[in-house]
C-alpha cells in the first residue's frame, strides 16, 4: 500500500479560506442559509469551515446542522457490513431556506443523491447547493456536481481519498492510497 | 457498527449485552426520526412484513404496524378471529401460505408458549416474537428498559421491582431477562399464588409488602392482572388486590423519595394504580408507548439488514 500527499496542512488552510469567502461572496450575512454537514465525515469539514466564518470572517448567525443519510442509502442489505448510523441534528427549519450540503470527498454521487431525500423530513428548502473538499472527477455515478470545491483530482476506483484533520488525527492532510 | 447475534427476535434470552445496546443506539437513531416533520425513511421499501396476530392486541399491534410503515415496509396484517385457522389449519401451513407470497419478515402474537420458536424452526423468514403465551415479549421489555435508560440515564445498577401478576405475565419474564443483563437489581411483589415457583432461579427476590418493595426500588413497573389467563381464583376480590398491590398518589406521596412508574398497558384504572398515578408526572408510560415505535423500527432495521438480497 502507498499514500501520496494530496493536500498538505498549509494547502487546505488556503483552501478553506478561498471555500469561506465564496460562500460569504454567495449568502453575504447568512440571514437566509443554513449549512449541513453530511454524516459521518463532512461534519469535521463544517465545523472547520464554520469556525473560519465566525472567527476570521465574523459572520455571526450561522445556523449549522448534522444530517445523517444511512436510512436513505439505497445499498441497504447490499453491503457486507451492515450501515453504521450517525446522528441528526437539524435544530431548525430549513422550509424556504438556501441549504448548503458539506462534505469531504464527492465519489459517485450517491451519498449526496440520498441527503437530498433525506433533508426534505426536514420541510422543503429554497434552494440546495453542494460544497465539496474533494472532487473525484470521472467516478460519477449520477448526475451530481459540487458548487464549491476545494480540488479537483483523478483518481481510479481503486485509490482511496483520506481525509484528516486536526481535531481527530492530530494533523490536517488529505492522502490519495493506493493498494 | 455490529450486527445482532441472532437472526430472530424470539426472547430476550437469546439476546447478549452487546445485542441490547446495539438495539439502543439504532432507536436513539429512530427516536429522531420519529419526532421530524416527516416521520419516515424509505429504508425498508424493498421489504414484505406480515403481522401475524393469533391473539388480540391493539397497542402492541398499532406499535409494529406504525414502526413497519415508518421504515417504509409493505405490510400485510392477520389476525386469527377472520381466518382460516378457525377452519382448521395448522400453524405452519398458515405461515407458509403467506410467505409463499414473497414475505420477507413475520412478527407474531401467539396464544402458546415457543410458537415463535417453534416457527423459526420450520420456516426461513425473520420471526419478531410480538407476545407469546405467559412466556416472552420481547420488544416490550427492551422498550421498558429504554425508558428508564432515557429517564435515569443507565439501567446498570438501578433498583426495579415488578408488581402484579407474575405468573401469567410474559413482559414481567422478558422484563427480568433484560434487566438482569444489563445489571438491574430486581425484584418482584404480588400475591404469593401469582409469583411463579421458579422465581429464585432468575436471580429476582420476592417481597409481598409492596410499601418495602417502593422503598428499595427506583423504578415500580405495575402489571395488570390477567383474569383472562386464570382459569381459577388467585385472590379473594379486587377490592382486595387493590389495597395490598394497588398503587395510589398517597402511597407514593408518603415515599421519601419519588420512584418512576411504568406500566406496559393497558391499564385497569383504580386496579393496580389509581388514575391520579397513572396521569402524575412520575408516571412514563405514554413515554414507553412513544419509546415502542422506536425500538420495534430498530428491532426491525437491524433484523432486516441480515436478510439477504
Amino acid at each position: 500500500m502507498s499514500q501520496k500527499v494530496l493536500l498538505s496542512s498549509k494547502e487546505i488552510h488556503i483552501i478553506l479560506h478561498r471555500l469561506a469567502c465564496q460562500l460569504i461572496e454567495n449568502h453575504l450575512d447568512f440571514k437566509n442559509t443554513v449549512l449541513i454537514g453530511i454524516q459521518p465525515r463532512g461534519k469535521y469539514l463544517a465545523d472547520r469551515l464554520c469556525r473560519v466564518l465566525r472567527e476570521e470572517y465574523h459572520v455571526k448567525d450561522i445556523q449549522l446542522g448534522y444530517l445523517d443519510i444511512t436510512f436513505y442509502r439505497d445499498d441497504f442489505r447490499r453491503g457486507d457490513k451492515p450501515l453504521e448510523a450517525n446522528k441528526t441534528q437539524i435544530d431548525f427549519l430549513v422550509e424556504d431556506k438556501k441549504v448548503v450540503f458539506i462534505d469531504d470527498v464527492l465519489y459517485t454521487g450517491r451519498s449526496i443523491r440520498a441527503a437530498l431525500t433525506a433533508i426534505q423530513s426536514f420541510g422543503r428548502p429554497a434552494e440546495i447547493e453542494l460544497l465539496a473538499l474533494i472532487d473525484r472527477r470521472f467516478s460519477r455515478h449520477l448526475p451530481i456536481q459540487p458548487d464549491y470545491r476545494g480540488r479537483q483530482v483523478d483518481a481510479i476506483n481503486e485509490e482511496k481519498v483520506k481525509v484528516m484533520w486536526k481535531e481527530n488525527e492530530g494533523e490536517d492532510v488529505i492522502y490519495l492510497v493506493s493498494n | 457498527m455490529s450486527e445482532l447475534s441472532v437472526d430472530h427476535l424470539l426472547g430476550i434470552k437469546y439476546l447478549n449485552e452487546a445485542d441490547v445496546q446495539l438495539i439502543f443506539e439504532t432507536a436513539d437513531h429512530f427516536k429522531e426520526v420519529i419526532n421530524r416533520p416527516i416521520k419516515k425513511v424509505p429504508s425498508l421499501r424493498d421489504i414484505t412484513i406480515a403481522n401475524l396476530f393469533f391473539e388480540n392486541s391493539t397497542r402492541t399491534k398499532l406499535s409494529f404496524e406504525l414502526a413497519e410503515k415508518r421504515l417504509s415496509a409493505d405490510v400485510i396484517n392477520f389476525s386469527a378471529a377472520q381466518s382460516s385457522v378457525k377452519k382448521g389449519e395448522t400453524l405452519i401451513d398458515t405461515v407458509n401460505n403467506i410467505l409463499s407470497m414473497k414475505v420477507d419478515m413475520v412478527v407474531m402474537r401467539h396464544p402458546n408458549p415457543g410458537a415463535g420458536v417453534f416457527l423459526s424452526k420450520h420456516i426461513k423468514a425473520s420471526i419478531v416474537n410480538a407476545g407469546d403465551g405467559a412466556h416472552e415479549h420481547p420488544t416490550q421489555a427492551l422498550l421498558d428498559s429504554y425508558s428508564i435508560r432515557e429517564k435515569l440515564g443507565d439501567v446498570a445498577g438501578k433498583n426495579v421491582v415488578i408488581v402484579g401478576d407474575i405468573l401469567h405475565s410474559r413482559v414481567a419474564l422478558s422484563n427480568i431477562f433484560a434487566l438482569k443483563l444489563q445489571g438491574a437489581n430486581v425484584k418482584v411483589c404480588g400475591p404469593m399464588t401469582l409469583i411463579p415457583k421458579y422465581i429464585d432461579s432468575l436471580g429476582v427476590e420476592v417481597e409481598t409488602n409492596l410499601r418495602k418493595a417502593l422503598e428499595w426500588c427506583d423504578v415500580a413497573n405495575m402489571l395488570r392482572v390477567q383474569n383472562e389467563r386464570m382459569d381459577i381464583s388467585y385472590f379473594p376480590s379486587t377490592r382486595e388486590y387493590t389495597q395490598q398491590f394497588g398503587v395510589n398518589k398517597t402511597l407514593l406521596d408518603s415515599l421519601d423519595k419519588e420512584i418512576v412508574i411504568m406500566h406496559p398497558g393497558p391499564i385497569n384504572r383504580g386496579v393496580e394504580i389509581t388514575s391520579d398515578v397513572a396521569d402524575s408526572k412520575q408516571a412514563i408510560i405514554l413515554n414507553q408507548v412513544e419509546n415502542g415505535v422506536a425500538i420495534r423500527m430498530a428491532v426491525i432495521y437491524l433484523l432486516a439488514s441480515k436478510i439477504k438480497n
